[in-house]
C-alpha cells in the first residue's frame, strides 16, 4: 500500500465515473457515473490525509465535503428527474434537449 | 501485508464494479453494482484508519442506493433488463476522453513528487474532525448545513405538481389560490 496506489485507484473510479457521465443517455445513469467519480475523490482525499497530513484534519473535513456533495447532487438529481418526467415524459438527456426548441 | 491483500482485493472489486455498471443491461443490477463499488470505497476508507467516515459512506451508500434502486424501477424503461438494449451515445469521444483524463491523473500521480509523511495521526482521528469542523473549519460546516437547507427547498419545490404560478396566475396576482379542493375552516 502506497499513496500512489490508492491515487490510482482513485483516477481508475474518477476516469470511469466520467465515461459514465459523458455517455450515458439516462439522466439517472449519468448520476451514477457521477456517484462513482466523487467516489473517487472520497479515496483520493482520504488517502491523501493518511500518507501525507494524518496530524492535520483537513483531509477529512474534504472527504465530508464529498459525501455531502454526493448527498445533494442525488437529491437535485432525483427532483429534476421528477420536474422533467411530470412535464414532458422523458428521461433521457438527449429528448430533453431535442424537446426544448 | 494483510492490508495488502485486502486494498488490492477491495481495489479490483471497486473498479471491477464500477465498470459493470455502465455494462449491465438492467437498471436494477447497475444500481446494486454501484453500490457494490462504492461499499469498497468505504472499505479503503476504513483501511486508511478513518473508522467513522467509512461507517457513514457504508451506511449512507446502502440506503441511497436502495433509494436509486426505487427510482430507477419508477422512471426507466426495462428496469429488469429483460431485452438487450443500450442507452449511450457518443461512446467512443467518451472513452477516449477518459482515457485522456486517466492517462493525465496517473502521469501526475507518478511523476509528482508526494512530501514526506508529516505528523502523527492520533490515536482518535473522528475525535480530530469533530474539533476541526467545530473549530477552525467552522465555516466549512457552516456552508454545508446551508447547502443542505437549500437542497430541501430545491427538491420540494422542483418536485411539486403545482407550483405558485399554477395557483396565483402568472403573474401571481390572483387573490386566491386556484386549487382544487378550497382549504381552510368551513369549506
Amino acid at each position: 500500500m502506497s499513496l500512489e496506489l490508492f491515487l490510482l485507484l482513485a483516477a481508475a473510479l474518477f476516469s470511469i465515473g466520467l465515461f459514465g457521465a459523458l455517455a450515458q443517455q439516462s439522466v439517472v445513469m449519468l448520476m451514477m457515473g457521477l456517484e462513482l467519480m466523487l467516489g473517487g475523490v472520497i479515496v483520493g482525499a482520504a488517502a491523501v490525509w493518511h500518507y501525507i497530513a494524518p496530524d492535520a484534519a483537513d483531509g477529512q473535513v474534504l472527504v465530508v465535503l464529498a459525501v455531502t456533495v454526493m448527498a445533494v447532487e442525488m437529491a437535485v438529481g432525483f427532483a429534476v428527474v421528477t420536474a422533467l418526467f411530470r412535464a414532458r415524459e422523458v428521461d433521457m438527456t438527449d429528448m430533453a434537449a431535442e424537446l426544448k426548441e | 501485508m494483510f492490508d495488502d491483500v485486502i486494498f488490492w482485493s477491495l481495489a479490483m472489486l471497486a473498479v471491477a464494479a464500477g465498470v459493470m455498471v455502465f455494462r449491465f443491461d438492467s437498471m436494477a443490477r447497475a444500481t446494486y453494482a454501484l453500490l457494490l463499488s462504492l461499499l469498497c470505497v468505504g472499505g479503503e476508507v476504513l483501511l486508511l484508519g478513518l473508522d467513522y467516515l467509512g461507517v457513514v459512506i457504508v451506511l449512507m451508500m446502502t440506503i441511497e442506493m436502495a433509494i436509486m434502486a426505487v427510482f430507477m424501477v419508477m422512471y426507466m424503461m426495462n428496469p429488469a433488463g429483460l431485452m438487450p438494449m443500450t442507452m449511450i451515445h457518443n461512446k467512443r469521444g467518451a472513452a477516449v476522453i477518459c482515457a485522456v483524463v486517466f492517462a493525465a491523473l496517473a502521469a501526475g500521480i507518478l511523476l509528482t513528487p508526494w512530501p514526506a509523511r508529516r505528523g502523527r495521526a492520533s490515536a482518535d482521528p473522528t475525535m480530530d474532525l469533530g474539533m476541526s469542523l467545530m473549530g477552525p473549519q467552522m465555516l466549512t460546516m457552516m456552508t454545508l448545513g446551508l447547502a443542505l437547507f437549500a437542497t430541501i427547498v430545491v427538491t420540494v419545490v422542483l418536485a411539486t405538481r403545482r407550483g405558485r404560478y399554477d395557483r396565483f396566475g402568472d403573474d401571481l396576482k390572483a387573490r386566491t389560490a386556484d386549487d382544487p379542493v378550497r382549504g381552510g375552516v368551513g369549506r
